[in-house]
């Protein structure tokens, strides 16, 4: 099959829908001719004009509230933000409006938007341009958080996040825009919110991992199969909904977990994977205590060599893996 | 002190040629950051403002040194003429121990407490709250210190620009707003983003004075900026001033600019400030074609040395990733 990019799979999916769907269309900055801070957007004016492709002012506030209003009166927008960082900026209207409206309202209304937004470090755009805040949406009951970590999961899951009645947040990772698989149809396709991918079969440990750390974990994998240690990889894709059940039988099947995220450890959505480990079934057969990574409680450093010792290496999840498995 | 043109602020030849000499460092720096980053010896990013020199050096240079600056993603000109050591800038850069951030903050976070300068900052528009924090403090403390915000024509579109001014125009807090209004955010054009000629008249809806100055125009940008300096300074409010200006770079470091013209460029690379004020100084008989190039080559040297200092100066260690939060 042909081979395309993280990026490209993204322009795909929302292309495809576009010219299926014309209540679905754009906003964000620089989306235009600039083609988007990541290049995602890049050649989308050309194709559906400026008024489905919408080049906004930089009001993170205004537009997401405008998606927000827009899509509780039927239309389906997608709204870009530069950096996930600036999510923060559109708070107010996601948490207190996007979130609830439906609820609050008696069930009545729907608002099926999509925020898709980067995040994540390793780019050396320090501590305002670098942060994994995923764990902060996903507490709020009522948004739906995707974090794909393949150009095949990007597309079936922007699909399915564009065809979702909610509000859903879609945090794509800048490592991630140029890496690409040769497995994406050409064709649409969805892929469920709520449905984990096991990216690897294993038997001696799992690693639950989300979005850049997938393939670190995959990474450490094929190192400890050196070893012949025999590593599980689940990537759990959407965290809201979350598919409890296949990490569950997986850790049944290994007794053995560590989870891991970009985000800082402390509050991280780790926490929430760890504790839904051992109030489940599969406690009785855990081996070791549940093992937990996640960047340290420190504002995103500038320096290179900082910015790494930061968050979880390959290495680190080796040594984690070591150190699981050593526990009797 | 000058003939052909008003100056209001009081300023003597040294003072004058040392700014000209400042402009030129800022371009340098920027230049030289350009080369490195395109060489991959600087990583992250950068937002350079070739080309917005005048706005740098003019509203700083009628500053006391008490009073504080906040700045932008594009902040190394704010900081080179609010006093800063462009060595320890350059060290920032390349992320070492030296540089003002211990190498944790680089290009967007440059900041430099004790001359006054409260931060560049990677959020737009996130520094005209701050400023606006400052200028309370300064009037709550009876301290007579004014705040001057950077900011840029994008960023008069967020909340944070409308709330900041109103807030100030209630409280009558000496802060002057400057909007470095280079045409255009990272490709939008303020002629598209904006439904007014100049964002100068937006202070209207606040209360307060609007101006607009020529951002090339050196002169006009201190006397205009020296007025509303003392305006705040004396108890009468924020005073809102925008610059028409231009960057000459791309946005940041990969940036094609197919949102605007080459000839639009050059027509504003025509109206080069700099060399618009050199003349100025040279006509006036302040300084001579020799003396300028011998200050325009050593703002040159100054940079080179200061690529030195950042190229000898050590890494932060590993053991400084936890230090310097709280909790
Ligand atoms: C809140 C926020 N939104 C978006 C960005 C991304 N961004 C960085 S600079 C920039 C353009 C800013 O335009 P302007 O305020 O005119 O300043 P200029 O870059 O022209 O100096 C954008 C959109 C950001 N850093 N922060
Ligand atoms: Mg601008």
């Amino acid at each position: 099959m042909r081979e395309i990019t993280y990026v490209e799979a993204l322009r795909e999916c929302m292309s495809q829908e576009m010219r299926e769907n014309e209540n679905v269309f754009l906003m964000g900055e620089d989306i235009g001719v600039y083609g988007g801070a990541f290049g995602v957007t890049r050649g989308m004016i050309e194709e559906f004009g400026p008024e489905r492709v919408r080049n906004t002012p930089i009001s993170e506030a205004g537009i997401t509230g405008s998606a927000i209003g827009s899509a509780l009166t039927g239309m389906q927008p997608i709204v870009e933000l530069q950096f996930s960082d600036f999510i923060t900026i559109a708070m107010d209207q996601l948490a207190n409006q996007a979130a609830k409206l439906r609820y609050m309202y008696g069930g009545k209304g729907n608002v099926p938007m999509v925020l898709r937004t980067p995040a994540g470090s390793g780019t050396g755009a320090a501590a305002q341009h670098s942060q994994s805040l995923e764990a902060w949406v996903a507490h709020i009951p009522g948004l739906k958080v995707v974090q794909p970590s393949t150009a095949y999961d990007a597309k079936g899951l922007l699909k399915a996040a564009i065809d979702d009645p909610n509000p859903v947040i879609f945090y794509e990772h800048k490592l991630l825009y140029k890496t690409s698989s040769d497995d994406v149809p050409e064709d649409p396709y969805s892929i469920p919110l709520g449905q984990a991918d096991i990216k690897r079969e294993g038997t001696d440990v799992t690693i639950v991992a989300t979005s850049v750390m997938v393939h670190r974990a995959l990474e450490a994998a094929e190192k400890l199969a050196e070893e012949g240690i025999n590593v599980e990889v689940i990537d759990p894709r959407s965290i809201v909904p979350l598919d409890e059940e296949t990490i569950v039988q997986s850790v049944i099947k290994t007794n053995r977990v560590v989870v891991v995220h970009e985000a800082v450890k402390r509050g991280g959505y780790g926490g929430e994977i760890a504790s839904m480990i051992t109030e489940s079934e599969a406690f009785d057969f855990l081996d070791a205590p549940v093992k937990r990574l996640g960047a340290s409680p420190v504002p995103v450093p500038y320096n290179p060599e900082l910015e790494k010792a930061m968050t979880p290496q390959t290495e680190d999840l080796i040594q984690a893996c070591r150190e699981t498995l050593q526990r009797a | 002190m000058l003939k052909s043109v008003e100056l209001l602020p009081d300023k003597s030849k040294d003072e004058l040629t040392r700014m000209l000499k400042e402009k030129w460092t800022i371009r340098y720096f920027d230049e030289k950051v350009d080369e490195f980053f395109a060489k991959g010896m600087i990583h992250g990013t950068t937002h350079l403002c070739v080309g917005q020199e005048p706005t740098a050096t003019g509203p700083c240079s009628v500053l006391r040194d008490e009073d504080k600056i906040t700045s932008t993603h594009r902040g190394h000109g704010h900081c080179i003429a609010k006093g800063a050591d462009i060595n320890l800038m350059m060290a920032e850069l390349f992320g070492r121990s030296t540089g003002y951030c211990k190498g944790k903050g680089g290009s967007m976070h440059i900041a430099d407490v004790e001359k006054g300068n409260l931060g560049a900052n990677g959020i737009v528009g996130g520094g005209i709250p701050l400023a606006t924090g400052a200028a309370l403090t300064s009037k709550l403390k009876n301290q007579g210190d004014v705040i001057l915000s950077y900011f840029g024509d994008g960023a008069a579109n967020e909340g944070s620009f409308h709330e900041s001014l109103n807030l100030a125009s209630i409280w009558g807090l000496p802060v002057v707003f400057i909007c470095e209004n280079n045409q255009y955010g990272m490709s939008g054009s303020v002629k598209e983003m904006v439904n007014i000629e100049n964002i100068a008249e937006r202070a209207s809806s606040y209360g307060i004075p609007g101006v607009v100055v020529d951002g090339n125009d050196l002169i006009e940008i201190m006397n205009e900026t020296h007025k509303a300096v003392k305006h705040a300074r004396e108890g009468g409010g924020p005073v809102l001033i925008e610059a028409k200006t231009y960057r000459w770079k791309g946005h940041s470091k990969s940036d094609a600019r197919k949102y605007r013209t080459r000839e639009e460029e050059q027509a504003w690379k025509d109206k080069d400030g700099i060399k618009r004020f050199r003349d100025l100084l040279i006509s006036e008989e302040l300084l001579t074609e020799e003396e300028a190039e011998n200050l325009r080559k050593q703002a040159k040297q100054d940079v080179e040395e200061a690529v030195q200092y950042a190229e000898e100066s050590p890494e932060p260690g590993l053991d400084t990733l936890l230090e310097d939060v709280y909790a």
